[in-house]
């Protein structure tokens, strides 16, 4: 649905862009992620045919960002990140535009303004000039005149920035209720949202790709072998010398002794999954298991490793 | 064309929604009135002492009520355009990049051509409307007086013609600025240059005076104040345009290229 392929941007003598290449299939909703410079906006105003890349080549829906923009733009919906918008309009105005610019016919227009007021939740502001909106509203707004012709790729840079905690939730739902029809590529920082909404990651840094996954890879990956943490009641050295013996465990590191309660984070071999045998293991010796839960590595911990790895380099 | 008349609606009605318009056009008639009473006042001064005395009219030759009322009423209606086309022009592409909405304006399916057209129109609208309230003079002449009818519309052409390439530079220089003042200041110190060249002819060397006479902006509005519509001046006006409309579509392009 949408191809990069080895995009760059320069402004001035200045890279932005250091040969991007990424794919969205049909339907899927990606996340792109960046520190504060990456170049999330940029990748995304070459999609839009705001302004052309210096090299490579960027397609939507089949279509050449440079050669047919015309046909792109019929496409998609974009909400660029500080949401520009005319501010001696009203709601109802400017989505009449929006929507007419983009094609919607006389007849449906009405239909289709008011069913995307209802869905961004702007439906009692209709009638109030945009200037005048708080930050979250003209939010809405934006996201509003993305959606309105119903476009089959959409294009958010930090859709949910300035929105209350209950319209982040209401419009992430939204996002993903779009997942299967329209294809959507949005740039966030914040983490939970990715693995929230989106079904795969492309993290950048400094103009480069650094990595393409799900979440859950990014997370499997990253980390390794699988860490499991227990909390176990028992004498803490007899507990330490068993798990040491059992088999297919690589590491196993005591924490936060608390009552004769301890924490241990038990790594295994890579490949070796011995969750059953532990607990086992435990109750055969007579100790207590009160806790068992995975070490997961958060998107955030990923992010920052990420990105720091690649400063190393 | 119906992108390009999407635009031009939408542009017309915001310069309703802000005071732009009705400022510009307030005061372009309080202007152009406070002239028109006064050329018209020494006409009536001058013409009833003529009465009296049937040597000044051949002394001043000022007695024809076209000469010397419709064409200095002409000639003061352009220079108020100068002043004025600018506050209309200035903020068509300028504000769209301070703000900008230029970066949805240009991601929607639109060509530049269409964005260009509609706002150039738009503003040409609302300049059409300035012009049919100064209608009212005319009339007032008509009423007082017989004026011939032809030089009249020719004259009104000509000020349409000249104020559309007015508005066709200002929507130039909107786009090469983020700054709606600097476009205003650009595009009248421009159009001021242009317009002076007519008053510099008289020291021209002749091998400039040709060419200079062909750029001033002012040279061919007289043509239409007589009464004549000499092609070459209509097409003068509309090269002007083109060629200011054509040069706004390369400084959109070409902001584009630099990002
Ligand atoms: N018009 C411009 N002229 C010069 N440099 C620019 C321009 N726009 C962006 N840049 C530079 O390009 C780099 C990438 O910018 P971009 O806006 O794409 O980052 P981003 O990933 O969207 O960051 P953020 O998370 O802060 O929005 C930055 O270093 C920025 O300074
Ligand atoms: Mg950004």
């Amino acid at each position: 649905m949408i191809e990069v392929e080895n995009l760059t941007k320069t402004y001035g003598s200045f890279n932005a862009l250091k040969g991007i290449t990424f794919k969205v299939e049909k339907g899927e909703i990606l996340g792109f992620l960046g520190p504060n410079g990456a170049g999330k906006t940029t990748t995304m105003r070459i999609l839009t045919c705001f302004f052309p890349a210096t090299s490579g080549s960027a397609r939507v829906c089949g279509f050449d960002v440079f050669e047919n923009p015309l046909d792109v733009k019929k496409r998609i919906g974009y909400l660029p990140e500080n949401v520009p918008l005319y501010k001696d309009m009203e709601i109802t105005d400017y989505l009449t535009f929006v929507g007419r610019i983009k094609g919607i016919d006389t007849g449906e227009i009405k239909k289709k303004v008011n069913k995307v007021m209802d869905d961004c939740g702007i439906t009692h502001m209709a009638g109030k000039l945009i200037g005048e909106l708080s930050k979250g509203y003209r939010q809405r707004v934006g996201l509003a005149q993305a959606l309105i012709s119903d476009p089959e790729v959409l294009i958010l840079d930090e859709p949910t920035i300035g929105l209350d905690p209950k319209q982040i939730i209401e419009i992430r739902q939204l996002i993903k209720n779009l997942a299967g029809r329209h294809t959507v590529i949005l740039s966030t920082h914040i983490l939970p949202e990715v693995s929230m909404t989106c079904q795969r990651v492309v993290i950048i840094n400094e103009g480069r790709v650094i990595a393409v996954d799900t979440p859950q890879n990014l997370t499997s990956q990253i980390q390794g072998a699988a860490k499991i943490l227990f909390k176990i009641e028992g004498s803490s050295s007899d507990v330490m010398e068993e798990l040491k013996r059992a088999r297919g465990i690589k590491k196993v590191e005591m924490k936060d002794t608390n009552n004769g309660v301890s924490d241990y984070i038990v790594e295994f071999e890579k490949g070796v999954d011995e969750r059953k045998g532990i607990p086992a293991l435990i109750v055969k010796k007579g100790w207590g298991l009160l806790e068992m839960r995975p070490m997961v590595m958060s998107l955030e911990d990923i992010f920052i490793k990420l990105v720091t790895e690649e400063k190393g380099v | 064309m119906r992108n390009f008349y999407l635009i031009f609606k939408k542009e017309l009605k915001s310069y309703f929604y802000s005071p732009i318009a009705y400022v510009v056009i307030t005061i372009f008639l309080i202007i152009t009135g406070y002239f028109f009473y006064n050329i018209f006042a020494a006409f009536s001064t001058i013409s009833f002492q003529a009465q009296m005395n049937p040597g000044i009219a051949r002394q001043y030759n000022l007695l024809n009520i076209t000469e010397s009322v419709v064409r200095p009423l002409f000639g003061n209606i352009s220079v108020i355009m100068l002043l004025l086309m600018p506050l209309l022009t200035m903020r068509l592409f300028a504000e769209e990049k301070r703000s900008g909405t230029i970066e949805l304006l240009l991601t929607y399916p639109v060509r530049d051509i269409e964005v260009v057209m509609g706002k150039f129109a738009a503003c040409v609208a609302i300049f059409g409307i300035m012009l049919i309230f100064t209608f009212i003079y005319p009339v007032l002449i008509k009423i007082y007086g017989q004026p011939e009818l032809g030089p009249i519309i020719t004259g009104y052409i000509g000020l349409f013609l000249m104020g559309a390439a007015f508005i066709s530079f200002g929507v130039f220089a909107s786009t090469l600025t983020e700054n709606q003042v600097v476009a205003a200041v650009l595009s009248f110190g421009v159009l001021l240059l242009f317009w002076m060249m007519g008053y510099s002819l008289a020291f021209a060397g002749p091998g400039l005076i040709g060419i200079m006479s062909y750029i001033a902006l002012m040279q061919h509005l007289e043509g239409f104040a007589k009464g004549v519509i000499d092609s070459g001046d209509v097409i003068y006006y509309l090269n002007f345009i083109m060629l200011c409309l054509f040069l706004t579509l390369r400084a959109l392009e070409s902001k584009k290229w630099r990002g």
